[in-house]
């Protein structure tokens, strides 16, 4: 068992025992982890290994999948989101997600903004939502570059800027924690340098939970790493120590580049 | 010869040509190296014999059979027999038909005298342009085969002819479909055009009086204004009973799409899709004895006395229903098209599935759903077997739904059924109204499937 607890604040997102379930098939086995305010966690491995079908747990995401079974416990702020007690709707405003391919609706970039806002309620005029809007864009890093085209559709931004987008989409709504799907997979380097320094500026504010392939990225925005593999959560630590010293064999391995 | 016995000996002609190139493509010397091995494979060298002594046999034949006819007529028209015979005309013609079918022993006395006479005349042109027509066929049969023959040698590329064979066989028959369509348009404009000539354009496309019953000879375009029936056409089809099918249609696709459980789904689709493959009279009949007299009696309570059960109500309700299992499975299709990751991307940021539906997902499927609509919308405003039972034939500018309406397709049959001469402004008014819907549905169609191709674009 690793140490799971590496903070004195108590952690913002807390899982113990957590077990995923395709049908028959197992796809995550006892996993406990935790996500803190004010740092972003990474989550690596190889493909398969479960790393997005655990950032997947984390809001209920996996409800929409039929044949996905969740067990355990995991816990928002001591509030156990698999209860029946939990709306999944306020779960799902407090915990944010960013996707793998930037998904951005097609409709106008204030409305892609507007969305999240709108469904929860939070403005009452239109002053209150243009404030939003132009907050979260300027967050995302997206404002200056959209400012004067806000009604042009969120489908024509390049893809780079349809991530950060979808990241303005997440924030609009006030997350406590943003959960990203290896959201630089589908960009080209200096997309992917931009969203890096979005994610190192916006730290301070939430909790982050990244899946990424790629390890120099964990590396460089990341304060923790949990290493997944085969459905396990092998290792979880600062990200200094796994990288530099790891404590277990198959963690060595995978970062220096033996299997993956 | 008679004209099968004709095709199938040519046939046979092909199936001996291929058995003789095939035996003989397969006595060619055995290959040293690859270089040298045949170009085709023997059975290759057969099918290209084969072609070449049907296809220019056959193709004759197809041309003859048009052609002779005419030829025998003009060499019967020469004989002595037809000096006492009228000029070119309805009357000629008869005669001539008579004279035919006593040629070839389908009828045993003529009404016409002259006919008697002519009949000897026929029997032996047509004998002796069949006899033309055979030999000409056989020896096209024969220097086709005679020519391929030539071509069996190990370096002919009989693989690449028989290919191009196939693929022009295979762009005649998709020609037929096209070729069809574009002969019944010409023939719906060449007798719309009669029509128009008796009647004025503006009179029928304008005019708000349909009583072709009554039609004044000094002034036809004054019963013959076909407005009533395009109200009725699009009151019916396009309002009543899209009315019915948008709705439920749209909502049956969202239910099944978004909510349905795979096995609830695995039920409802085929049950939906039989609802499709209802013979439309069965739909008609149930419009008509069902239907009709409820909302009859319905309007009775309602305060209307002498409610007609021809209702536009009744036909556009059960036209609606029929059209359901296509509106939803067009709308599911565009629902479905919409990639996963938008729905995700609304889930996530705490959209109930509602939410979704309403505020992502029918946007983006939007254009689909409008296409779907409006190929439905063309495919209502044809529908002629619902309207033909159930709807009246009184034709009337109406709002009400109780009251009775009629439609373009039922005054069609109407106009073309029962006793009536082919060159009366009432009967070729039918070929102006089929024009006309044909036009719209037309219409309606390449501007959906417009719609369909760039919303498909926008997704991949």
């Amino acid at each position: 068992m690793t140490d799971t607890q590496l903070n004195n604040a108590p952690p913002k997102l807390s899982a113990r025992g957590v077990d995923v379930f395709y049908g028959q098939k197992q796809a995550i086995k006892d996993v406990s982890i935790d996500i803190d305010m004010e740092h972003v966690t990474a989550f690596i491995g190889p493909s398969g290994c479960g790393k997005s079908t655990f950032l997947r747990t984390m809001n209920r995401m996996n409800d929409t999948v039929a044949s996905a079974k969740v067990t355990g416990d995991i816990r928002l702020d001591g509030e156990d989101i698999y209860s029946p007690a939990m709306d999944v709707v306020q779960l799902r405003a407090r915990v944010g997600m960013v996707f793998q391919k930037p998904n951005p609706f097609p409709k106008s970039i204030y409305e892609n903004v507007a969305y999240g806002p709108r469904i929860h309620g939070l403005a009452t005029s239109k002053g209150e939502m243009d404030g939003i809007v132009e907050r979260s864009l300027t967050r995302a890093g997206l404002w200056n570059e959209v400012k004067d085209r806000l009604t042009d559709s969120g489908t024509a931004l390049s893809g780079g800027q349809q991530q950060r987008l979808c990241i303005a989409r997440a924030i609009a709504v006030d997350p406590e924690v943003i959960l990203m799907d290896e959201p630089c997979s589908a960009l080209d380097p200096i997309a992917t340098a931009k969203i890096e320094e979005l994610i190192h500026e916006l730290r301070g504010r939430y909790a982050i939970a990244i899946v990424t392939h790629n390890m120099q990225q964990a590396a460089r925005v990341s304060q923790r790493t949990a290493f997944f593999h085969l459905g396990t959560l092998v290792e979880y630590g600062r990200t200094s120590d796994i990288f530099t010293n790891p404590r277990q064999e198959r963690t060595k391995d995978y970062i220096t580049g033996r299997y993956g | 010869m008679h004209g099968f016995t004709l095709i199938l000996l040519m046939l046979g002609f092909g199936g001996i040509g291929w058995m003789v190139a095939r035996a003989r493509a397969a006595r060619f010397a055995k290959p040293v190296t690859a270089a040298d091995r045949p170009n085709s494979l023997p059975s290759q060298h057969g099918w290209h014999m084969a072609i070449w002594i049907a296809a220019p046999a056959l193709l004759f034949l197809s041309v003859w059979s048009a052609v002779s006819p005419a030829l025998v007529r003009d060499a019967v028209l020469s004989t002595p027999g037809a000096t006492g015979l009228p000029g070119p005309g309805f009357e000629r013609s008869a005669i001539l038909a008579e004279a035919r079918a006593l040629a070839s022993g389908n009828a045993y006395g003529a009404f016409n005298q002259q006919a008697e006479v002519l009949a000897p005349a026929y029997a032996a042109a047509q004998s002796r342009y069949d006899w033309i027509g055979t030999t000409l066929a056989v020896l096209l049969a024969f220097a086709g085969g005679a020519f391929a023959f030539t071509r069996i040698r190990p370096d002919y590329r009989a693989r690449t002819q028989v290919e191009r064979a196939v693929m022009l066989a295979l762009l005649v028959a998709s020609l037929i479909a096209i070729l069809t369509t574009l002969g019944i348009f010409v023939s719906l404009v060449v007798e719309s055009w009669r029509f128009f000539r008796i009647v004025p354009v503006g009179d029928f496309l304008f005019g708000t009086n349909w009583s072709p019953q009554v039609i004044r000879s000094n002034d036809p375009g004054a019963t013959l204004g076909a407005v009533p029936l395009f109200w009725g056409t699009f009151f019916i089809g396009a309002v009543i009973a899209m009315i019915v099918a948008i709705p439920f249609g749209l909502m049956s696709a969202i239910y099944l799409t978004q909510y349905a459980k795979p096995t609830v789904r695995k039920w409802m689709k085929p049950i939906l899709e039989i609802l499709a493959g209802v013979p439309t009279v069965v739909y008609g009949y149930f419009a008509a004895l069902t239907v009709g007299p409820a909302i009859r009696d319905l309007a009775v309570l309602l305060g209307m006395p002498f409610a007609s059960s021809e209702s536009a109500l009744a036909a556009g309700l059960v036209m609606g229903v029929m059209i359901i299992p296509f509106v939803s499975s067009m709308a599911d299709d565009s629902i479905a098209a919409v990639p996963q990751s938008m729905r995700d991307g609304s889930l996530a940021m705490g959209a109930t599935t509602s939410e979704t539906i309403g505020k992502v997902l029918l946007p983006a499927a939007l254009p689909g759903v409008v296409a779907g609509v409006l190929l439905a919308v063309s495919r209502a405003i044809g529908e002629t077997m619902i309207v033909v039972m159930a709807a009246s034939g009184a034709a009337s500018i109406t709002l009400n739904p109780f009251e009775s309406a009629t439609t373009v397709t039922k005054q069609i049959v109407d106009l073309l059924t029962g006793e009536a001469e082919f060159d009366s402004p009432k009967t070729l008014a039918a070929f102006a109204l089929g024009l006309t819907l044909f036009a719209i549905t037309f219409l309606l169609n390449v501007v959906a499937l417009r719609v369909v191709k760039r919303y498909r674009e926008a997704y991949e």
